[in-house]
């Protein structure tokens, strides 16, 4: 178990990086706490996978330092770091059996066989794969492979951490329920520091205590997932996260308010942003009301989401969505208001502190 | 995966080992018979292109060269040509005895040429195709035909059948959808099998040998009557032989890139 | 699932005819003339099994046969690890990865006349550089069969061994770095991805690879006929080739390419054996 610090690291694959543009990871700085369990979130080719090889050592960043428990291991190999890691395609040992597979990582450290049994029974038990165990993994399914690939991840008891980037891809949605709930109770019992990549908010917000979003090469907000929600600090995360995202509206600053075309939003206090930077107003629609009051907006349609419905107006020229409420009607001349709660101000994509809240 | 910092040291010496008695037949063809026969010598002392030179200068090493590289050419095209409805035919669809033919298509890759040379000779005669180009064209066919059909079915294999029907639904007959559409889709392994083809009839002998005698000779069968004479002219035997590494060393060339390819599939 | 098509006959059909033109009738008239005597008058008499009886009684036959297989096993022996090895440690990226290839691919695409010629060249004690360089500790490969044999195995080990290589090669350069990952990562040592990851995965090319060499090296002829021209070793091949009676040599023919047909089958069949019937895709899509 250990605390894992990234240190101002930086990554580019090619050779002589000269922009932010050529950085895969332009600049990062974070601490895992030993034990938790964090997600990694984040859209195709925004880092992630790079940052989780480089705190594996199977990439050696191009700057910064990477410690663990405090000691710098940026220059130590994979092997050395003692970290377990799951991919997101199988990858097994296809001469060997189920149990032959799991034991591996042990045997190479030179564990006691009893022991090294004891421990795989546990393992096969945890991923669902007992009734397999004396098959060769040749012959399997790719669910079935995958599952050996976790539990090869999960077998070895003294690991610094276990990673594991996006290993449900291949897995059929039922069984990635079961999966991920075997995943946290595993957590649960050991305490591992685990840290789990995916491009898919479900998985994240119920995996991890604490949900890292990346975009563009850049951790852009960490927090439990009730903070992402309803304080997403780059308009990316309100976007990102929520189903349907986060609206964001390009409005300008008026006193202690905002104006939307000809309409005005009072805001609790006056912001203070730098001058010319790009303001936006950010309102989960779960916040936006449709009433006899606002700005009057009008509707392009309404989905129908099962529990809820949502509708999508158009408001000063700019889409907007809005959550109904079961059984809720739309008035015949809909004009939009929002809860101060949920109104946020972004001055270039950056959560802008109102009523000195803190960001 | 990480290699050793000597690792090249292996594939560095065993090129050192293959291009030791290559080096020494080109050495030998730039010597005079003089130097060959009665003084060892590392490299040529007297550098000379005579023998070149009548190699080149005789209508006799000419034709045979020719001969040669026009049966080889004839087979790859034939091969080549009648493999790749057949390969379509296996990638695509199921028939009666389709399992039965394919593998016995391939039994033919291991019947030794000394088996077929005998019958061979009655064969062609029979049909008065004997001493021509076509007649090893076609006799090569027995092992490259069934090469090729391997080779094509594996590329094909590779291209989903849903392209075929869209362009079926797209009002492609079967020809005008196989010449436009498919052939360009398989063009890498049309080049791969095209090379296997000709590499197998470049360096057959026996057979070449059984049927072209005379008129046709093929240059094995030169080299054979030359390197087994007494009294022979070592220097010309070895720059003619040093000639016919050459259109092998081009055709690698061009393939170069898809060779790996084309062993990846396991076909050979 | 393929669609069942009795069309597709049509697409088969100019191979079937080329083929049945080129192998079916030769093969026939084999068969028809190992059954059968000809007289000096062009007249054919039926003898039945005589000629299989005299060859399988001959005692050339089976020391022919004897040397093939003796000869087939250690080139197996030696061509199979050697090219494992070359491949093992051949660049993967880079300048090094053509020139590798193209001047490995140099001796397949040889002429095998021609690829005699340059060991005959090259081995003569008179004029060879080999021949010279080991005249003095007593070899003469056209005195000694010992000698002979040497020559023929390393002309073969210098003539495939780079076949079995690039198979080899194109086996490792497909298998995902996501496995060499998860075995570092698993503390697997240099052996251990050598013996669960590489060997596994080349299993398939090396099948085919062992296969091919067996056939060709038991149909071997025309290399050794151009270095020892028909001296010592004799094998089958030239055995049959030396043969003068047609009904004897047809049936020598039959019996031969019956050998061969058996011994790929049982290869092939016990080398993929525990493949488990649908071979599922690979790890890594």
């Amino acid at each position: 178990m250990a605390r894992i610090d990234l240190d101002n690291v930086r990554h580019a694959y090619g050779p002589d990086p000269k922009s932010d543009a050529d950085f895969a990871l332009r600049r990062v700085s974070h601490v895992f706490e030993d034990g938790g369990a964090y997600a990694l979130l984040g859209p195709s080719g925004c880092g992630k996978t790079s940052m989780l090889n480089i705190i594996s050592g199977l990439v050696a960043p191009t700057e910064g330092r990477v410690l663990f428990n405090g000691e710098d291991v940026t220059l130590l190999s994979t092997e050395k770091r003692n970290i377990a890691q799951v991919f997101q395609f199988p990858v097994v040992y296809d001469s060997m059996t189920v149990r032959e597979n799991l034991a591996f990582p042990l045997r190479n450290r030179r564990m006691k066989t009893d022991e090294i049994a004891r421990r795989v029974d546990e393992v096969l038990e945890t991923v669902g794969l007992t009734a397999l165990a004396g098959r060769k993994a040749r012959g399997l399914t790719a669910d079935e492979k995958q599952k050996i690939s976790l539990g090869r991840g999960l077998v070895r008891p003294d690991v610094n951490a276990v990673l594991f980037d996006e290993p449900l891809t291949v897995v059929d949605p039922q069984m990635k329920w079961q999966l991920r709930a075997s995943l946290r109770d595993v957590h649960r019992r050991s305490r591992a520091t685990m840290i789990y990549v995916t491009h898919d908010q479900t998985e994240a917000l119920t995996f991890a205590d604490k949900v890292v979003v990346m975009y563009a090469g850049e951790i852009v907000q960490v927090g439990t997932p009730a903070e992402l929600f309803e304080r997403p600090s780059h308009t990316f995360v309100g976007y990102f996260i929520g189903s349907p995202g986060m609206n964001v509206v390009p409005v300008a600053i008026d006193g202690a308010g905002v104006r939307i075309g000809e309409s005005r939003v009072a805001l609790p206090a006056a912001p203070v942003v730098v001058d010319g930077a790009r303001i936006e107003l950010g309102v989960r629609p779960e916040f936006v009301k449709l009433g006899a009051a606002g700005i009057p907006a009008s509707v392009i349609r309404v989905e129908d989401a099962g529990r809820y419905r949502v509708a999508h107006l158009s408001m000063q020229g700019h889409p907007i969505a809005a959550m109904l409420r079961e059984g809720e009607k739309i008035p015949a001349d809909p004009k939009v208001s929002f809860d101060p709660v949920g109104v946020h101000l972004y001055a270039d994509s950056w959560r802008v502190a109102l009523n000195g809240a803190g960001q | 995966m990480k290699q050793g910092r000597f690792a090249w040291i292996v594939p560095a010496l065993y090129i050192l080992f293959l291009m030791t008695p290559i080096y020494w037949l080109v050495a030998m063809s730039l010597k005079t018979n003089v130097e060959i026969t009665t003084r060892f010598t590392l490299w040529p002392e007297l550098l000379t292109f005579d023998n070149y030179a009548k190699v080149f200068g005789d209508e006799r090493w000419r034709s045979v060269f020719a001969n040669s590289l026009m049966y080889v050419s004839l087979n790859t095209v034939i091969s080549v040509a009648v493999a790749l409805p057949a390969a379509y035919a296996f990638s695509r669809y199921r028939f009666f005895g389709d399992k039965h033919l394919f593998f016995w298509l391939l039994t033919n890759r291991m019947a030794p040429a000394a088996v077929f040379a005998l019958p061979f000779f009655q064969l062609y005669s029979a049909f008065g195709l004997f001493d021509t180009h076509i007649a090893v064209a076609l006799a090569h066919c027995l092992f490259n035909v069934p090469l090729a059909v391997w080779i094509l079915e594996g590329f094909m294999s590779g291209v989903p059948r849903e392209i075929d029907e869209t362009a079926y639904i797209d009002g492609h007959s079967f020809p005008s959808f196989f010449v436009k559409i498919f052939m360009p889709l398989i063009a890498s392994g049309i080049g791969v099998a095209a090379f296997f083809c000709f590499m197998f009839s470049w360096v057959e002998y026996l057979i070449a040998d059984a049927l072209a005698r005379s008129a046709v000779m093929p240059i094995t069968t030169r080299l054979q009557a030359l390197s087994q004479a007494s009294g022979t002219d070592w220097g010309v035997l070895a720059a003619a032989g040093t000639l016919t590494l050459i259109p092998g060393a081009i055709v690698i060339w061009f393939v170069r890139n898809y060779i790996a390819k084309g062993f990846a599939l396991g076909r050979v | 699932m393929k669609p069942v098509n009795q069309k597709a006959w049509f697409l088969v059909a100019p191979v079937l005819l080329l083929v049945a033109f080129t192998a079916i009738i030769p093969l026939m008239t084999v068969v028809n003339y190992s059954v059968q005597y000809v007289a000096t008058n062009a007249q054919f008499h039926w003898v039945g099994d005589l000629w299989y009886r005299e060859v399988l009684h001959s005692e050339k036959f089976w020391n022919a046969l004897w040397r093939n297989l003796v000869f087939s096993c250690i080139i197996l022996a030696i061509q199979i690890p050697l090219g494992v090895l070359i491949a093992l440690n051949m660049p993967r990226k880079g300048w090094g990865v053509p020139v590798c290839l193209v001047l490995m691919a140099l001796p397949l695409l040889i002429p095998w006349y021609v690829v005699g010629m340059i060991w005959q060249m090259f081995g003569r004690v008179d004029i060879g550089l080999f021949g010279v360089m080991l005249r003095d500790f007593g070899y003469n490969y056209e005195n000694d069969p010992i000698d002979a044999w040497f020559t023929l195995v390393l002309m073969d080990v210098w003539h495939w061994t780079s076949l079995v290589a690039m198979l080899a090669y194109a086996g490792l350069v497909s298998i995902p770095d996501a496995y060499y990952q998860a075995a570092r990562i698993d503390g697997a040592s240099k052996w251990s991805v050598f013996r669960f990851i590489q060997l596994p995965k080349m299993g398939r090319v090396l099948t085919i690879a062992i296969l091919l060499r067996f056939m060709d090296s038991f149909m071997i002829f025309t290399e050794p006929f151009a270095v020892i021209a028909g001296g010592d070793p004799v094998f089958l091949s030239t055995e049959l080739k030396q043969t003068v009676e047609l009904g004897q040599k047809a049936a020598m023919s039959i019996i031969y390419f019956l050998i061969i047909l058996l011994t790929s089958w049982v290869f092939y069949t016990v080398m993929t054996r525990d493949d488990g019937a649908p071979r599922p895709q690979g790890g890594v899509s």
